[in-house]
Parts: structure tokens; C-alpha cells; sequence
């Protein structure tokens, strides 16, 4: 798979799109093909503030529970709520019409420390293929 | 792929749905499991008549003098204290054999278990485990999925009945209607020599594939038994719970002879249970998984989940639990601890699925 390149990864395979100093995060594709299919999707509310490296969320598909953690710090200002009722929305289009929040970012800078497109393919190429069958 | 009890077993196979679609099969047309890891010890007469019988007396609870030739019964191997070694599919294969098919992840344990308790018995315990493959076919269009590839009449052979026939032209197979899946279908012995577990499992696909049947992995076969109120050792069955207390009464004839474990089951009724086996469904938003606490209205804990799980069939959040009897009445609301928040959950009637009668 080719990852987006606007996009910005994380070793725990969520995403960033950056738009000035709004940042939208996501899971990945990698991410929605190991959970399989997803059933349940818990989202911070609008208000919330989310520290890097921490849980905000979580991503749930039958056989296993996924957090989510923060690529950068901020405030939630939106929230992907359609997905509550439709979470398989994850595995169809991950990288796109089911990105998760929407944060300001209170530290830009955090962003540098992410891999780009690249760098993430690499990554996952380097992973053992969990569900291969 | 995963491992599960030293084999490598696929949880489900994302290419051709993964394990909704797998589940979703199994319950609307049929669906294809490779459950060869499961063991299989014979029990046989040495010498005198009637020794593999009395030996499977007396491991086992249930009342094997009940089985005709061909007739298989649920069952349990008990310790002493009336908990579970692990739970059984006895078989009567003779006029004096009796064919154990016992858990992947508990064979080395059964076999010894088997072999130290029976030494007191005239009977020759044979481990047929790695000659023998093991094939599932669960749903309600089996039966359609199996009859090209047999000479045998599946219309013939009964609920917890057996045979045998062959198979793609294999001689001798056993084909027996049992199953985990709470749904119609067959579980077939091959023996695992040449290649012909691959080739029946590819055959039954092609044959299949048509009806709507898919290959199903681990991921699947844990959600049908769920959904059918089945139980896995180490979840609703273990050396720590009794028959009483997993509600497997039926399967247990205090009324038989001796058997391993009786004298404490006969206690432990007249003492009373502490805790028992419930169905739970989610009322709140979230899905309750194995080992969640179950806590009551003042958040004191009260009980655990066995096993939890979205199912993907009734499109319900459910769980087995060990709650007291006190809790357990259907209706009862509980609190299960889920990531820190307690949501709400309330006992039902079990089993949460029973397959359509036709």
C-alpha cells in the first residue's frame, strides 16, 4: 500500500493531516487490517485536551480492544460523530472520510518528531503479517 | 495466524470476509473449520469385556452406559474436588471402545489424567491424536455441503449420532453431527496420512463455495459458541469451578455409579453454591470482555466475565459471567468495569442463540 504523502504516522499507526494550525488525526491502514472488522469507536468530546504520547480514545474490532494515542497535544474542536453508528467506516476508508478528531494544536513542533509516508512504509513492511491466512 | 495450545491456527481469513462474514455463514449457510489440534484418546478392553466402559465411568460424569454404538454425549473429566480437568465429546465406537475427543490446549493434561486414573481398569488408552485430522462443517446448508463428497445418508444420522463412510473416496471416515457452533453440521476424522486432510478440506471448499460456505478461523468459532452458550475451558469451565456452578447439571448423573468427583459435587449441592454461570447483555454503549469485573450499584465487586464479545448474529453486545446467585435472576442489572467506566449490563435467559427448528 502507498500511504498518503500529506500525511504524517506514528509507530502506533495513527495519522496527521495538518491544515495551518488545525491537525486531524486518524488509524491507518495497517491499523484497520490487523483490528479486522471494527464494531465499536470511542471519541473524546468536543473540549477535551489531549496530551501526546496518551490515550484519547479507543478503537474496537470483535476480537480485540485498540487505544489511540495522541500524535500531538491540543484541544478537540471537532469530532468524527457519524462514525459512532457506522465504525466499519474505519476499515473502508481510513485514511479519509473516517479520520477520528480534530484538534488545534497547542505544540506544532510536536509534529516533526512523526515519520513521513516513506519512513511508515517502511515501518510496516518491516512487521511480521498477523493475519496472512 | 495465532498460536492457540501449541498449534498454528488461523483467527480468521481476511481475504475472503474475516470473522463477521464467517460468523454471519456459519448461521445462514455454512461455514468450514480445520480443527485437527483437537485430541482424541480411545479407551479399549484389555482382556475383559467391559473395562473401557467402566473406566470412562468412572473419569467421566456423564452416564456413558446410556450410548448406543454410534452415539456420542457431552461430558466432563472431574477432579476430585468436582471441578473440570476439561469437558469431553464421548463417543461409543464399539461394543467396548469409547472415543474421547478432548481441547487442543488440554491434551498432554488429559491424556496423563486419563492414563493415571484408569490404570485401576482393564483397558488399553491409545492416543489417536496425530493420526487423526479433524474437520467442521457447521451451518444449516452442511448437510447440502457434504452429501456429494459421501456415500453415507447425512439425512440418517441423528444430533450427537455418528458413523462411518467415505469421504472424497477415503474409506472409514468417521462423520459425526456434533459441533460448537449451536447450528447444524458435521465434524469428520480424517486420518492424517498422504495429504488427505488438505485434499477433503479443498474439496468440501469447492463443493461449498456455491452453497455460501467460508473457511472459518479461530475468531469466528469463539463468537458462534458464545452467541450458543458453549463453554471454554479456562473461561466457563476450569479446575477452580464446579459442575454446579457452570450450570452443567444435565450432564452430570450423580445417579450412575462412582465417578471421579461425585462426593464433592454431593457436598457442595448440599452446601449450596457462591456462584454460578449467567448470560449478561449490554444495556450501555460498549462491549464487555473476558476477565472484566462485574461490580454492584455501590461499585463492590460481585462477579467477573468468563467470556465477552460483540455477536456478530443477534448484533448485541453479550458476555457470560460468574455472579452470585443473589445477582443472577434474570432482569438483574450489573455494572461491568469497562477501561474504568461502569456500564450497565442485565442477566437474560440463555442460550442467547438457538438455532430455528425445521
Amino acid at each position: 500500500m502507498a500511504y498518503p504523502a500529506n500525511l504524517r504516522y506514528t509507530k502506533d499507526h495513527e495519522w496527521v493531516r495538518i491544515s495551518g494550525d488545525i491537525a486531524t488525526f486518524g488509524i491507518s491502514d495497517y491499523a484497520q487490517r490487523e483490528l479486522g472488522d471494527i464494531v465499536f469507536v470511542e471519541l473524546p468530546k468536543v473540549g477535551a485536551k489531549i496530551a501526546v504520547g496518551q490515550v484519547f480514545g479507543s478503537v474496537e474490532s470483535v476480537k480485540a480492544v485498540s487505544e489511540i494515542y495522541a500524535p500531538a497535544s491540543g484541544e478537540v474542536v471537532e469530532v468524527n460523530s457519524p462514525l459512532r453508528d457506522a465504525p466499519e467506516k474505519i476499515n473502508q476508508d481510513p485514511h479519509g472520510a473516517a479520520w477520528l478528531i480534530k484538534v488545534r494544536l497547542s505544540s506544532p513542533a510536536e509534529i516533526n518528531a512523526l515519520m513521513d509516508a516513506a519512513a511508515y512504509e517502511a515501518y510496516v513492511a518491516e512487521k511480521p503479517e498477523e493475519a496472512s491466512a | 495466524m495465532t498460536g492457540f495450545g501449541g498449534w498454528d491456527m488461523p483467527v480468521e481469513y481476511p481475504a475472503l470476509g474475516g470473522i463477521i462474514a464467517e460468523h454471519m455463514a456459519v448461521r445462514t449457510a455454512a461455514g468450514l473449520f480445520d480443527v485437527s489440534h483437537m485430541g482424541n484418546i480411545l479407551l479399549q478392553p484389555a482382556g475383559q469385556h467391559g473395562g473401557a466402559l467402566a473406566a470412562v465411568q468412572y473419569i467421566s460424569m456423564n452416564d456413558a452406559s446410556q450410548l448406543a454404538i454410534g452415539q456420542a454425549q457431552y461430558s466432563a473429566l472431574l477432579y476430585p474436588e468436582g471441578t473440570f480437568v476439561d469437558d469431553v465429546l464421548v463417543h461409543r465406537t464399539g461394543e467396548d471402545e469409547y472415543l474421547l475427543v478432548v481441547n487442543a490446549g488440554t491434551h498432554e493434561k488429559d491424556l496423563r489424567w486419563v492414563r493415571t486414573n484408569t490404570a485401576g481398569f482393564p483397558c488399553i488408552v491409545r492416543d489417536l491424536s496425530n493420526s487423526l485430522a479433524q474437520l467442521a462443517i457447521q451451518g444449516p446448508r452442511a448437510a447440502e455441503v457434504l452429501q456429494p463428497l459421501t456415500d453415507v445418508d447425512l439425512g440418517e444420522v441423528k444430533s450427537y449420532w455418528f458413523t462411518w463412510g467415505s469421504v472424497c473416496g477415503l474409506p472409514r471416515v468417521m462423520i459425526a453431527r456434533t459441533g460448537y457452533t449451536g447450528e447444524d453440521g458435521f465434524e469428520i476424522y480424517v486420518p492424517s496420512e498422504a495429504s488427505w486432510p488438505q485434499t477433503i478440506w479443498n474439496r468440501i471448499l469447492e463443493s461449498g463455495k456455491i452453497l455460501g460456505l467460508l473457511p472459518c478461523g479461530l475468531g469466528a468459532r469463539n463468537t458462534l459458541r458464545l452467541e450458543a452458550c458453549m463453554a471454554l475451558y479456562g473461561h466457563e469451565i476450569s479446575e477452580s469451578i464446579n459442575v454446579w456452578e457452570a450450570r452443567l447439571e444435565r450432564f452430570c448423573r450423580m445417579d450412575k455409579g462412582d465417578f471421579i468427583g461425585r462426593a464433592a459435587l454431593e457436598r457442595a449441592r448440599t452446601a449450596g453454591v457462591r456462584r454460578v454461570l449467567a448470560g449478561l447483555e449490554m444495556l450501555d454503549r460498549g462491549i464487555a470482555r473476558d476477565d472484566y469485573k462485574i461490580c454492584d450499584q455501590a461499585g463492590a465487586q460481585i462477579g467477573y466475565v468468563t467470556s465477552g464479545s460483540p455477536a456478530p448474529f443477534l448484533k448485541k453486545n453479550i458476555a457470560l459471567a460468574y455472579l452470585p446467585p443473589e445477582h443472577s435472576a434474570i432482569g438483574q442489572i450489573v455494572f461491568v468495569e469497562v477501561r474504568g467506566q461502569r456500564l450497565r449490563a442485565q442477566v437474560v435467559p440463555t442460550p442467547f442463540y438457538k438455532r430455528p427448528r425445521q
